[in-house]
């Protein structure tokens, strides 16, 4: 690898891990600025002003805001992200099986949707402005207006309820057989691959359009090269950065955006855990969540730009 | 005799017709007509050259032979018979068939014709392997037998390249290996020096010249420069508004044209200018000035120094990235000099823009090679005229009316053009009013930046007259930069020649003209074409140093 990729590469680490701690000081003031705190949480409306103070002595939260801010930094970076109030269980163990369950959920996703938005749009380019274009575009802006709650019903009135295909709750467990797993999760993964299909399509469209105007792609026509053949090793590897950029926005949201979906499936995952907490006020978790989907968003879009990078042949061999 | 012929045809086209639909703003859509019953033959080995303005039909007429259109444009009527048949009737799959293998396309921009994420080989072999007439071990040895032939550095490794990697004069040439691999009857060859440094492009003329001559293709040579032309082709057709207005011998062609537009044409070069002698102190001193861009280290400009006499012209020449643009942003104060000095009126100019006060800014203004990007497409010829005359004098309303007129007519365009928006006027016009407006605000000195290089030479001619007369009239000075030498010559008192960042050559006219020449200049001068058969021959064996671009 030559060195002004490597520096571009590493900038953009440094700039990604700078970001990441920016973040976890907004979730941490955000946190703070809300009313009452986890001592006042944790006794309830009842709690007498003595034991109130007494556990806030043992909590550490008499400490200025800064200091707490690195004891609970220094937890997250060695693995402890404190404790659950509600349930007084460790967050990092309840949440290791949950971000499993998203993830798993995310990638079977990603897998089917970003193959078939980058395929859509490439047939999309070729038959641009024809009917099949229309088709596609029209087909994919439909799904994606639709709200994934609404998606997600109809899906489990269709396959759950009239046709019973599949179940129309997706409850998995540990050492749950992979085909069953599937099974569960295929009503969900589809609902999510509906929701960003639309996106990467259009953003792959329009990307091979924007290249589709260069000279380089006269050449290739005047060449004898099939219409398809033109797009695919011409126009697309021109458009890779901008697709790329749109396809982790995507996943991004796969994992971070699950919420809803994950909440009308019950499907055991961060989402659920996510609003599970946010109705108890269990302040360590939300924290602990926040910071991990920063985390995940920040590290997608890295990967993003440093594909980007390594895409540009300019910079890949540079003269 | 006449059946000999006909079996050496190689492209026949009848009647051809072309047309496209534009789309105004604003209107509905409209049908013109871009080539109107052309008729061409090409016998088998020979080159014909297509000569015009823009807007002429000749790329149109050239990828017609391809079944191409560019956008909109479609084939309406006529035949283009290929090698005996009608290709007009194959439909696409018969386009595909003969795209590439039969007619080959060299474009006028290589750096943009290559794709940027493949390497040069595969770009270069790709019609080959596609249409299957050599394997890939087969193709590729051909290439480099090409690379070596258009004389290319490296030809055994520089299809390991990518197109970034190298230079425009290099590209241009892999560019015509290209078309010549697959072994075509005819290459198009759209324009494909035009883009290139004057001292470049002979070699690349060259190069194309003596691989046409051995490979035996035909070809279609396209190009708005009649000296071009006239150096590698057989018989040239003239083209206007997409009719044939001339067709004949190279040699009658630039001999003896029959047709006005032709003539004028080839004596478009002739403007009279009486060098003026400097006068006794110069307006604008340029001392010592050396610059680099950001916080570079590569010095773009070096230790310049030139002086400008009230009304009289200084041309500075030289190819690009000599330093010449440079030079004008370091006197507009755009970019600031790192050491050096400019002087105005006796007193030294202030080294920012930002700190130049208003009359400063006054005294010199600018004129741009492209004249559409320099004015707001939302704004009318009235509003751009008039705006210098409201900020540097504060004239409003019918004082500032009369004076845009005034300055319409100046131009030769007249009252009418007030209500027009820039993209209702032909590219002579947009200069023009370019030229207005620096008019308007009465500069001692207009910097004039390639002003005529996007221009047809007809049309560049009419702005040169304009300048000069201009100059007489209202005694402003002119720092014209221009890679031209033709123009040079017709309007300068006074010329630098820049290389590399330096003032190689500087003085007078007639002594910046006169032998002995140094390695550079002599250079310069020897690759400007000349309306010449045989010229390019011999200018390649007369040269002393080798261009730098290719």
């Amino acid at each position: 690898m030559s060195s002004p990729i490597v520096k571009l590469v590493a900038q953009r680490i440094a700039l990604g891990i700078l970001l990441l701690l920016a973040v976890s000081v907004l979730i941490f003031a955000g946190t703070q600025i809300l009313p009452g705190d986890v001592a006042q949480a944790i006794l309830g409306q009842s709690a007498t002003p003595e034991s109130l103070a007494n556990l806030r002595e043992q909590l550490g939260l008499n400490d200025p805001a800064f200091i707490r801010y690195f004891r609970w930094l220094g937890g997250v970076v060695t693995g402890d992200l404190g404790t659950a109030m509600s349930s007084g269980q460790d967050i990092a163990t309840s949440i290791k099986g949950r971000l499993w369950n998203t993830l798993f959920l995310a990638f079977w996703a990603a897998v089917v949707a970003v193959p078939l938005a980058i395929i859509l749009g490439l047939i999309a380019v070729r038959y641009r402005n024809g009917w099949v274009d229309k088709l596609i575009s029209g087909l994919a802006l439909a799904s994606t207006s639709f709200p994934e709650f609404f998606i997600g019903y109809v899906l489990v009135y269709f396959f759950a309820v009239k046709y019973q295909i599949f179940p129309g709750i997706s409850t998995v467990y540990d050492g749950m057989p992979f085909g069953e797993r599937m099974q569960a999760i295929m009503l969900p993964a589809a609902a999510l691959t509906l929701v960003v299909l639309a996106h990467m399509m259009r953003m792959t469209r329009a990307a091979i359009l924007n290249v589709m105007q260069s000279a380089y792609v006269e050449t290739a026509e005047l060449k004898g090269l099939s219409a398809f053949a033109v797009i695919r090793r011409h126009a697309f590897p021109n458009a890779i950065a901008p697709i790329i950029n749109v396809v982790m926005l995507n996943l991004a949201y796969l994992i971070v955006g699950v919420v809803v979906v994950e909440v009308i499936f019950v499907y055991p995952g961060m989402g659920q855990y996510l609003v599970d907490h946010v109705t108890k006020r269990d302040v360590p978790v939300v924290q602990a969540v926040g910071l991990i989907f920063a985390a995940v968003y920040i590290s997608l879009n890295i990967v993003a730009d440093i594909a980007a990078i390594v895409a540009n042949p300019r910079l890949r061999h540079p003269k | 005799m006449a059946d000999q012929r006909a079996k050496s045809v190689l492209l026949d086209i009848r009647n051809l017709r072309i047309e496209a639909t534009v789309f105004p703003p604003g209107e509905p859509p409209k049908n013109i007509v871009l080539v109107h019953d052309v008729s061409l033959t090409l016998e088998k080995g020979k080159v014909l050259g297509l000569i015009g303005e823009s807007g002429a039909g000749k790329s149109t007429i050239g990828l017609s032979s391809m079944g191409y259109g560019r956008g909109g444009v479609r084939i309406t009527g006529g035949e283009v018979i290929l090698n005996g048949r009608d290709i007009l009737k194959g439909g696409k799959e018969g386009f595909r068939k003969l795209r590439g293998r039969e007619v080959c396309y060299v474009a006028q921009s290589a750096a943009a014709a290559f794709n940027p994420a493949h390497r040069l080989m595969d770009q270069v072999v790709e019609a080959t392997l596609l249409h299957g007439t050599a394997t890939r071990a087969a193709a590729e040895k051909r290439a480099v037998a090409l690379f070596k032939k258009l004389s290319l550095p490296n030809p055994e490794s520089i299809g390991e390249r990518f197109p970034h990697q190298v230079s425009g004069g290099q590209l241009q040439r892999v560019m015509t290996a290209m078309a010549l691999c697959s072994e075509p009857d005819l290459i198009v060859f759209d324009e494909p020096t035009t883009a290139l440094d004057v001292t470049t492009q002979i070699d690349v003329l060259a190069a194309i010249k003596d691989a046409i001559r051995d490979t035996h293709v035909a070809a279609l040579y396209i190009t708005h420069d009649l000296a071009v032309v006239a150096q590698v082709s057989d018989e040239i057709m003239v083209l206007r508004h997409g009719r044939l207005v001339e067709w004949g011998g190279t040699r009658q062609i630039i001999k003896e044209p029959r047709q006005e537009y032709t003539n004028a044409l080839v004596s478009v070069h002739e403007i009279e200018h009486q060098e003026q002698k400097p006068g006794t102190t110069p307006f604008l001193s340029v001392k010592n000035i050396t610059a680099a861009y950001g916080r570079s280290h590569i010095k773009v400009l070096k230790n310049v120094s030139v002086d400008i006499y009230p009304g009289q012209t200084l041309a500075v020449v030289g190819e690009s990235g000599s330093g010449k643009s440079t030079l004008a942003r370091a006197v507009t104060g755009l970019l600031p000099p790192e050491q050096g000095t400019v002087t105005f009126d006796g007193r030294p100019l202030a080294n920012r823009l930002a700190d130049r006060p208003k009359e400063d800014l006054r005294q010199l203004q600018m004129i741009y090679q492209m004249a559409d990007v320099a004015m707001n497409p939302r704004q009318t010829v009235g509003t751009i005229i008039g705006r210098p005359l409201e900020f540097y004098f504060g004239l409003r309303g019918r004082q500032r009316d009369a004076r845009v007129a005034e300055l319409l007519d100046k131009i030769e365009m007249g009252k009418g053009f007030v209500d027009r928006y820039p993209a209702e006027l032909s590219g002579g016009q947009k200069q023009r009013v370019c030229i207005a407006r620096s008019l308007a605000a009465k500069p001692k000195l207009i910097i004039c930046d390639e002003v005529t290089s996007a221009l047809d030479p007809l049309v560049a001619h009419g702005i040169l007259k304009l300048l000069l007369e201009l100059q007489k009239e209202e005694n402003v000075a002119y720092l014209f930069i221009t890679h031209d030498l033709a123009t040079v010559k017709s309007i300068a008192d006074s010329i630098a020649v820049m290389y590399r960042g330096e003032v190689v050559r500087y003085g007078a006219k007639s002594q910046v003209l006169a032998p002995p020449f140094d390695d550079y200049t002599d250079l310069l001068l020897s690759s400007v074409p000349e309306m010449e058969i045989g010229w390019l021959e011999k200018a390649i064996k007369g040269r002393r140093m080798a261009s730098a671009g290719n």
